[in-house]
C-alpha cells in the first residue's frame, strides 16, 4: 500500500532512480573516510615538521619530504627492509615448494593411513602459536639457531595450513589428466611438476601471498629469535625504533608509511586471488 | 585386489613417502614434536636461567596456576578485550550488506575497507600509539578541540558543574565496565576510557572491513535468489527479508565466524600489549599470550609458561570440539 503511493509522488519517482543510488554511495564514503582518516593522517604527518604534528590542521604548512631520508640516517631501515623480504622471501619459497609436494602426495597417491596423516595435518591446525612458540625457541637455541637467518626461515617453512589449502586445489584437477601422462610413461616426479603444479597456479598464488605476508608482518618469532640490530626484520626494527625515537612522531609516521607501502602494492596487484583464498581458507570448518 | 593394483599401491606408496617427505619432516620437528614437549615441558619447573635445579614436580604448575590471581586478572583482560568482537561481526555483516549490491565502484569500497586488515602489524600499531597520545594525539585534538572550542563543556558545565576532559586512552586503567585494578570487580571511579578500550576500537577499526566481511560477502552471494524473490512475493519487507531469509541463511557463515573469532580473540592481545602499553597500566592490557611470553622470554620460567599455553590449548579445543559437533562442515563456497 505504501509503496504505491510513494510510486506516485514525485520524490519516490526520483527516490526509486536516483535517490538509493546517492544514498548508498553517501553512506559508503562516509564509512570509507572514516576507515582511511587515521592512514590520511598518518601520510600527511610523515610530511610535517615536528612542531605541527600535535596541531589539529591535518596539513602541513611546509611539506617536509625529507623525514623520509632522516630515518635511513637514523636507523638501518634499509637493511631492516632488506632483512624482512629475505627472510619472507625464502619461507615463502620452502613453503609453497614442501607445501605443494605433500598436497600431491595426499590428493594424488593411494597409500596406506594416508587419510589418517591427513587428518592428523587438520588437528595441527587449531594449536595456539604460542604452544609450539617455546619448545621451537629452546630447540633453537640447542642447534645454534638463535640469531640467525636460518632460525627465522627454517621453523616456518613448514606449515600444515599450505598443505591443505593446496589439497583442496589438488582435487578439483581432474584424474584423467595424471593418468594420461602415466600412460605416456611419466615419472610420478613428471606429473607433479609439468601437469598438476601448473593447474595447481591459483592456489599456489594465493599460498604465496599469505605466507609473504604473514612472515612480513610476523612479530613474536623475530622478537625472541633476533638480538643484533643488523638481523632485525622490519616489525621488531620498527619496535626499537619507536622506543627510542618515540617522540618523533613525523619520522615514525614516515618510517610506518613505508612499512606499509609495499603491503599495498602487494595487495592491489593480488587482490583476486587473495579474496578467494580467504573464501576458500574458511571450507576446512 | 589384482597384481597390478597391488603393484601400483606399493609403487605409490613410496613415491607418497618420497613427496611428504620434506613436509612431514618438518611437521615433526616444529609441530607435533614441540606440542609433546611443551606439555612434559609444563609438568617441569625448568628454567632457562638455571638458578633452581631441574625438578620434575607433576601438576604443581597448574595448581600455582589456579591460585595465580595475575593469571584470572589476564584471563579478565583477555574476555574484555573480546567484547568488542560481537561489534566487529555486526559491522562487518551491515558493511556486506551495504556492500552487496550492483553500485558502480564496489570493487572500490571493498578494497579501502579491507585495507586496515591487510596492513595490519606492528606499523598500524605504532599508528595508533601515536593516534592516542592523550597530549599530542590527533584523537584528543579533536575531542579537544569540540569539547574547548566547540563550547560543549561550557554547555557540560552548566548543567552539571563540572567538566569533561579527554580519555588518557593507553595511560588509563579505566574501562566501560568499571572493573577495578588488580581486582576484579566493580568500582565507579574506574568508569571511563581507557587502555583497554583503545584497544577494542581500534581491533574493530582493524577487523570491520577484515576477513569476516568477505565471508559474509561470500555468503551473501551464496543465497538463492529464488528465496529472496518468494519473500518479495509474499510482501516481505526489507527488515522481514532480512529478518527471515538472509539471516538464517547466513547462520553457517556466522557460525563460523564466532567460533574463529573466539578462538582468535583467546589468544590475542600480545602484539598489541607489547608494542603499544608493556602490558600495563597496571597490567591492565596484559593478556594471557602475554603472559605467557612474559614469563618465558622475560622471566625464563618455560615450565610454568607451558603450563599457561596449555591450558590456553584446552579452552581452544573445547571451542574447537563445539564448532565440529554443531558447525556444518562445508560452507559451500
Amino acid at each position: 500500500m505504501t509503496k504505491q503511493m510513494t510510486r506516485q509522488s514525485g520524490f519516490g519517482r526520483w527516490w526509486r532512480r536516483r535517490g538509493r543510488f546517492v544514498f548508498s554511495h553517501g553512506v559508503l564514503a562516509f564509512l570509507a573516510l572514516t576507515m582511511l582518516a587515521p592512514f590520511l593522517w598518518m601520510v600527511l604527518a610523515s610530511f610535517k615538521p615536528l612542531v605541527e604534528v600535535e596541531e589539529l590542521n591535518p596539513f602541513p604548512s611546509k611539506w617536509q619530504p625529507v623525514n623520509y631520508l632522516q630515518v635511513f640516517r637514523e636507523i638501518p631501515f634499509a637493511r631492516y627492509y632488506f632483512n624482512s623480504l629475505f627472510v619472507a622471501g625464502w619461507v615463502t619459497f620452502l613453503q609453497c615448494l614442501t607445501s605443494a609436494m605433500a598436497a600431491y602426495a595426499f590428493a594424488r597417491l593411494r597409500w596406506k593411513w594416508r587419510d589418517h596423516v591427513f587428518r592428523l595435518y587438520l588437528a595441527t591446525l587449531m594449536i595456539p602459536g604460542v604452544v609450539t612458540m617455546i619448545p621451537n625457541y629452546t630447540l633453537m637455541v640447542k642447534l645454534h639457531l638463535l640469531d640467525s637467518y636460518q632460525g627465522l626461515i627454517i621453523p616456518a617453512a613448514f606449515t600444515a595450513f599450505g598443505t591443505f589449502l593446496l589439497r583442496q586445489f589438488m582435487l578439483t584437477i581432474p584424474r584423467s589428466l595424471d593418468e594420461a601422462a602415466q600412460m605416456d610413461g611419466a615419472t610420478h616426479w613428471q606429473v607433479f611438476w609439468d601437469v598438476i603444479l601448473p593447474l595447481t597456479r591459483p592456489g599456489l598464488i594465493t599460498l604465496a601471498i599469505f605466507t609473504f605476508m604473514g612472515n612480513y608482518r610476523s612479530f613474536f618469532w623475530p622478537l625472541v629469535m633476533i638480538k643484533s640490530q643488523h638481523l632485525r626484520t622490519l616489525p621488531v626494527g620498527m619496535l626499537y625504533f619507536d622506543s627510542i625515537y618515540g617522540r618523533q612522531t613525523n619520522l615514525l609516521m614516515a618510517a610506518t608509511v613505508m612499512n606499509i607501502v609495499p603491503l599495498i602494492i602487494l595487495f592491489v596487484v593480488t587482490q583476486k586471488f587473495l579474496i578467494k583464498g580467504i573464501q576458500l581458507g574458511a571450507v576446512k570448518g | 585386489m589384482s597384481w597390478k593394483t597391488r603393484r601400483l599401491r606399493g609403487h605409490e606408496g613410496a613415491a607418497a613417502m618420497a613427496f611428504l617427505l620434506p613436509n612431514f619432516l618438518g611437521f615433526l620437528v616444529f609441530t607435533i614434536g614441540p606440542v609433546f614437549f611443551s606439555l612434559v615441558a609444563s609438568f617441569s619447573n625448568w628454567n632457562l636461567q638455571r638458578t633452581i635445579p631441574f625438578q620434575w614436580i607433576g601438576l604443581e604448575n597448574y595448581a600455582k596456576l589456579f591460585h595465580d590471581p595475575d593469571f584470572w586478572l589476564y584471563f579478565v583482560n583477555t574476555g574484555y578485550l573480546m567484547l568488542g568482537l560481537p561489534v566487529a561481526i555486526g559491522g562487518s555483516l551491515v558493511l556486506a550488506l551495504l556492500l552487496n549490491r550492483d553500485l558502480r565502484g564496489i570493487v572500490a569500497y571493498r578494497t579501502l575497507f579491507y585495507l586496515p586488515t591487510f596492513t595490519s602489524g606492528v606499523a598500524l600499531l605504532i599508528l595508533w600509539k601515536a593516534l592516542y597520545n592523550p597530549d599530542f594525539g590527533p584523537v584528543n585534538v579533536v575531542i579537544n578541540w569540540f569539547l574547548d572550542s566547540l563550547g560543549v563543556n561550557r554547555l557540560v558545565a552548566i548543567l552539571t558543574g563540572r567538566e569533561l576532559s579527554a580519555p588518557q586512552w593507553l595511560l588509563s586503567t579505566r574501562n566501560l565496565l568499571g572493573i577495578g585494578v588488580e581486582q576484579v570487580r566493580i568500582v565507579a571511579k574506574q568508569w571511563g576510557l581507557g587502555a583497554r578500550d583503545a584497544i577494542i576500537i581500534m581491533g574493530i577499526w582493524v577487523a570491520i572491513g577484515g576477513n569476516n566481511m568477505l565471508l559474509y560477502l561470500a555468503g551473501l552471494s551464496n543465497i538463492p535468489q529464488e528465496l529472496l524473490e518468494a519473500a518479495q512475493i509474499d510482501g516481505a519487507g526489507r527488515w522481514a527479508t532480512f529478518r527471515h531469509v538472509t539471516w538464517p541463511q547466513l547462520a553457517p557463515t556466522t557460525f563460523f565466524i564466532v567460533v574463529m573469532s573466539f578462538i582468535g580473540g583467546l589468544q590475542g592481545g600480545f602484539e598489541q600489549a607489547r608494542v603499544m602499553t608493556g602490558g600495563g597500566p597496571a597490567g591492565t592490557t596484559t593478556t594471557l599470550t602475554y603472559y605467557i611470553y612474559t614469563k618465558a622470554f622475560e622471566e625464563f620460567d618455560i615450565g610454568y609458561s607451558c603450563s599457561i599455553a596449555w591450558v590456553l590449548f584446552i579452552i581452544i579445543f573445547v571451542v574447537t570440539l563445539i564448532n565440529w559437533k554443531f558447525g556444518s562442515r562445508e560452507l559451500n563456497y
